[in-house]
Order: C-alpha cells, then sequence, then structure tokens
C-alpha cells in the first residue's frame, strides 16, 4: 500500500502499518516540555503518582516562556521544573545561560533527527517538522501522559501536499510564503491535517527559512507540517555532528493518496502582514496602506520561534544598517537561543541594532505571547514577526499586532508606520 | 448522562487567547482561572455565567495555544459542555484530558440561540433544541473508552 509521510513515520513507531484515521497508541521518539505547560505536566504526573519518566534521556525540557523569572509565581514554575529535572535526572534540561526559545533550541542542538515521533507541550512544536519529522503539538495532561508511559495516542493524519513554485522575489521570505499559505487554507484549513510542503521553491530554501515555514502549520489548524530531508537536511546535520546513518529518511510514497493538493507560485508575490486579529488576514503592504492609510506603530517585534534566527537577524540588520528607527517606535529584538545572540554579536549585527535605536533582549518568548518584555497598553499598534495576532496576544486586549517578515518589521520601525522594505531600503 | 443548561452562543475561530489569555495562566486552578474566562470575546462572561451553561460555538473553537487552561478556565466557570461546528484539535484533546464534555454538532450550533436552554444526553451523542433532537457526531470507540475511564491519565492509570 502506497503511504505518506505521516502514516509511515507512525506505522514504523507502532510496527505495523496504519493508515489516516487510524487511532494508535504510538511510541515517542522525544518528548519537550517548557515551563509554561510543564508545571502543569508536571502537576499531573505526580498527581497520578508516577514515579519515573520512561526516559530521561528523550525527554528535553526548556524553559523559555516567563524566563528570565518574571514574578514570584512564574519563578516558582521553572523551580518546579528544574527540580523535576534534577530528581528524575533529565540529561536535556537548559538552564537560563544555554537555554532558548525551544523552537529555536531543539533544531540547532540536533536533539530531533529525521524520522522521529516527536510531541511537545507548545502549539509549535510542529515547527521540527522542517527536519523530516513528525512533530505534533499536546497539551499538559497528554505530556504528563508521554513522560511517564513513553507513548502518545494519536489519530494517523489526513496529509495536504503544498507544492510552491517559480522564483522568489527580492524581499519575499518564508514568512511572506507561510503567511500566503496561510491565507490559502484559512485558520482551520488544515485541521487534523498533516501539511507536506515542497516543491522547488522550497529545495531551494535554507534550513532556517523552513523552520519557519512549518512553524506555523498550526495557525492552518494543522497537526504537523513537514519538509522531506534533503541534503540540505543532510549538511544542517553533519554541520551538528550527526551523519546520515544515525536517522532514518523517509519520504511519501509517490502514489500516496491526499486530500487535497495546493500550489503556489511565488513569483508575482510581495512582502505581506497578516492584519488583526487572525493569521490569515493576509495582504499586501501596499494594498493595506492603499485601503487604509498610514498605519501608525507603537511597537516592533523581531524574534521569535517563528522568525529569531540569525537569518532573521541579518535580515532585520541589512534594514537597519547605518539608520535611527522612528522617534517614538519601540524596537525590541529578541535572538531565539544563545547561539543566535552570540553569532549576533559576533557578527556585528547587535551593534548595529543598538546603534538604530532599537533594544536586544535575552532569548525568551516574553511578548510574543502577552507574557512580559514588551506587552501593548490599550490602543497600541505592533508589528511583530511572530506567529499570532488573536485579540490580547500580544497585551491589552484592544491592542493590535500585525505579523510579518523580519524585513518588513524593520522597514516598518524606520518609518513608524507599517511599510514595505522596498519603499525604505 | 443527562445535562440541561443555558446556551452561550459564540462565532468562528474562538482562540485560546481569548478563552485565557497567558497573563492568567499562571494558575492551573478552574475557580481561579474562571475569573478571566472569555475576558476578551465576551468582558461579561465571568459575570453572566451559571453552573450548567453550555457554550456553543462557530468552527475551529480553541484555535491557538496548547494551553490546558483554557479547557480547565471553561470547567471553572460551570460550563457543563460545548458544542461546536468543528474543535482546533489540541483543544479538542486537552477536553478529552481534563474531562470536560465536548460534542461537534454544526446543526445544534446553527439551530440553537443565545440563551436557550438545551438538554443533552452525552452517552447517546444527542441534544434536545426546543423539543427537537438533534444529534452530534459519534466519537470513535477510542475515544469514548477515553472518555469513560474519565480522562486519559485514568485510562492509563487503569491498564
Amino acid at each position: 500500500m502506497a503511504l505518506t509521510f505521516s502514516e509511515k513515520i507512525i506505522s514504523k513507531q507502532v510496527g505495523e502499518e496504519k493508515k489516516a484515521g487510524e487511532f494508535v497508541f504510538a511510541p515517542i521518539s522525544k518528548i519537550m516540555a517548557n515551563e509554561l505547560s510543564g508545571f502543569v505536566s508536571i502537576k499531573q504526573f505526580k498527581r497520578y503518582g508516577f514515579k519515573k519518566v520512561f526516559d530521561p534521556e528523550k525527554i528535553i525540557l526548556v524553559p523559555s516562556h516567563n524566563v528570565p523569572n518574571k514574578d514570584v509565581t512564574t519563578a516558582g514554575h521553572a523551580k518546579t521544573m528544574r527540580d523535576f529535572a534534577r530528581e528524575q535526572e533529565i540529561v536535556h534540561y537548559y538552564e537560563l545561560g544555554e537555554m532558548g526559545i525551544e523552537h529555536g533550541l531543539l533544531p540547532e542542538k540536533a536533539l530531533v533527527l529525521p524520522g522521529e515521533l516527536v510531541v511537545g507541550g507548545d502549539s509549535h512544536t510542529c515547527t521540527y517538522g522542517a527536519l523530516g519529522l513528525l512533530s505534533v503539538g499536546m497539551g499538559s495532561t497528554d505530556i504528563a501522559a508521554a513522560m511517564a508511559t513513553g507513548k502518545s495516542w494519536l489519530r494517523v493524519p489526513e496529509t495536504i501536499k503544498v507544492n510552491f513554485t517559480g522564483g522568489m522575489p527580492e524581499y519575499v521570505v518564508a514568512k511572506d510564503l507561510v503567511l500566503y499559505l496561510i491565507k490559502r487554507l484559512g485558520v482551520e484549513g488544515a485541521l487534523y491535517k498533516t501539511l507536506e510542503i515542497g516543491g522547488e521553491v522550497i529545495n531551494a530554501m535554507g534550513m532556517e527559512g523552513r523552520l519557519t515555514i512549518t512553524n506555523m502549520a498550526v495557525e492552518a489548524g494543522a497537526k504537523a507540517g513537514i519538509i522531506f530531508a534533503d541534503q540540505v537536511t543532510k549538511d544542517f546535520y553533519s554541520e551538528r555532528g550527526v551523519e546520515e546513518d544515525g536517522y532514518d529518511i523517509l519520504l511519501s510514497d509517490s502514489d500516496a493518496v491526499y486530500s487535497e493538493e495546493v500550489s503556489i507560485d511565488v513569483s508575482n508575490l510581495s512582502p505581506v502582514v497578516a492584519a488583526p486579529y487572525s493569521p490569515d488576514n493576509v495582504i499586501t503592504v501596499d494594498e493595506l496602506v492603499e485601503k487604509e492609510g498610514p498605519i501608525n506603530i507603537d511597537q516592533v517585534v523581531i524574534g521569535s520561534c517563528t522568525n529569531g534566527r540569525i537569518s532573521d537577524l541579518r535580515q532585520a540588520a541589512q534594514i537597519l544598517d547605518g539608520k535611527k528607527v522612528a522617534r517614538g517606535v519601540r524596537v525590541i529584538i529578541i535572538p531565539a537561543t544563545q547561539n543566535v545572540y552570540l553569532q549576533a554579536v559576533k557578527e556585528g549585527l547587535v551593534e548595529k541594532f543598538i546603534e538604530a535605536g532599537a533594544v536586544v533582549s535575552t532569548p525568551t518568548c516574553g511578548p510574543c505571547a502577552g507574557l512580559h518584555s514588551g506587552i501593548l497598553a490599550e490602543g497600541e499598534v505592533a508589528i511583530s514577526t511572530t506567529n499570532r495576532n488573536f485579540p490580547g496576544r500580544m497585551g491589552h486586549v484592544d491592542s493590535k499586532v500585525y505579523l510579518s517578515s523580519p524585513y518588513v518589521a524593520a522597514a516598518s520601525a524606520l518609518k513608524g508606520q507599517l511599510a514595505s522594505p522596498l519603499e525604505v531600503y | 448522562m443527562l445535562l440541561r443548561g443555558r446556551v452561550h452562543k459564540l462565532g468562528n475561530n474562538v482562540d485560546t487567547d481569548q478563552i485565557i489569555a497567558t497573563e492568567y495562566c499562571n494558575s492551573e486552578n478552574p475557580e481561579e482561572l474562571s475569573r478571566y474566562c472569555l475576558l476578551a470575546a465576551e468582558p461579561e462572561f465571568h459575570k453572566k455565567v451559571k453552573k450548567g451553561d453550555m457554550i456553543f460555538a462557530g468552527k475551529n473553537f480553541g484555535c491557538g495555544s496548547s494551553r490546558e487552561h483554557a479547557p480547565l478556565a471553561l470547567k471553572g466557570s460551570g460550563i457543563s459542555l460545548v458544542v461546536a461546528e468543528s474543535f482546533a484539535r489540541i483543544f479538542f484533546r486537552n477536553c478529552i484530558n481534563v474531562g470536560l464534555p465536548i460534542m461537534i454538532c454544526p446543526e445544534a450550533v446553527k439551530t440553537a440561540t443565545d440563551q436557550d436552554y438545551v438538554e443533552a444526553d452525552l452517552s447517546k451523542g444527542e441534544l434536545i433544541i426546543g423539543g427537537e433532537k438533534v444529534m452530534a457526531q459519534k466519537f470513535p470507540p477510542f475515544m469514548q473508552d477515553l472518555v469513560k475511564a474519565g480522562g486519559l491519565l485514568d485510562y492509563i492509570s487503569s491498564k
């Protein structure tokens, strides 16, 4: 029988052939938790009397959301996870100083591998699918169960095939492509399904852009977003000391059954934003300004699990280099991990940011999820390279967030209004 | 299990930030969370809601974050059942795991109006709206077992 990528990985894990629509209790390769959902997982784990995690080498714990500790309560959550990591002898616990936003950190440290089935207590766990694996976000109780038993229940997902074709226009980047895709599918267009993303544009794209795309699969409702492992993937792991014999490269069969096929020609695309209050409310910057007039902004956030990697910071620096951010606009730049931060320092990007009038923060999820370090007041407007713009996402329920690429966010920082990079650069 | 409650109607794509914003996710106590439940969608919800009330929502209810605080906040508010045209998948799992009853039933959402009193038979997957019987989508047997056990951890513990 012809199988999709998702069917193959789940079949491999359970040891017999499983097709879309079937339910399984599947052995999990790696389990990830952050402290925000993780403290609830740990409480559940203990409440049900579990003594030991199934395998301390397969659990990855990363404080990322309310760190550096925001207040006494969240300091307690971080401590709950730290203590749990110690008592359970968790190998992959990453303390402040070596941590990062988890979806930046796990790929960077090669903690998840092609061909694996990964679950994580965060909806953006789908990010790792860019590495040729199946990675699914879940809630706290699911993660508690997985930590105890090494298994999770799954419904084998149907698959939507996405094909990006054509040549990428200048200043159109991975974030623009995924926003176009979400617009095309709608926020529930891929509900319960896997998005299998490929085509000549993806083949030519580096790993960082690919991670940006799979990161936002959940914004179309998808269970997972995946990109087949190829030479880019092999090089990515090789640079991290993991060679091809250390993982499994799986592909869908050529006659596998898809629930839908979507093709997007990128050749004539322009930089876009997702306007409030939905990630599928996508429009080009030019069209939006033409329709609504100039849109003033109070804050710019460049970072997050979507766009906090070094290539994202390079794009922002390219725009901001030698210029000043508009007076009155607060620009917050957040490298996703310590390594990205260090690289940005070494390359002189941080110097460019500070000279332009931006602040550079330690890695954290802070403003993206409205937690800390960049909360919006009533009526304020932000442009952000993050992944969600629901009401109240970054602060007050009457604040607004426009989602964009680092290019558009940096260009807007200079103008003090939503701006296309073509306009200011 | 038979339920009777008053309907609160909500639209499409009500996300978990609207159900419970992260700034209130520092507790996992349902009663405490309930004070901030649906603040962004319906600021008065926490005052209006009564024990046994039901949510009738459109498509993709609970989209966004994986936070389990969302079903807990609804549970703490006294919500006895959430009926939606469709659910976001992590929210759907979380409801089963924390024991918040849910039904997928586009017809019921279209039929019921705000403040209606509705009866639900969870074991039959049946809703009575204004005397009319409406059937919800049946859960696959696998999920029925999870629900019967009282949630995922009870299911695992019983094995």
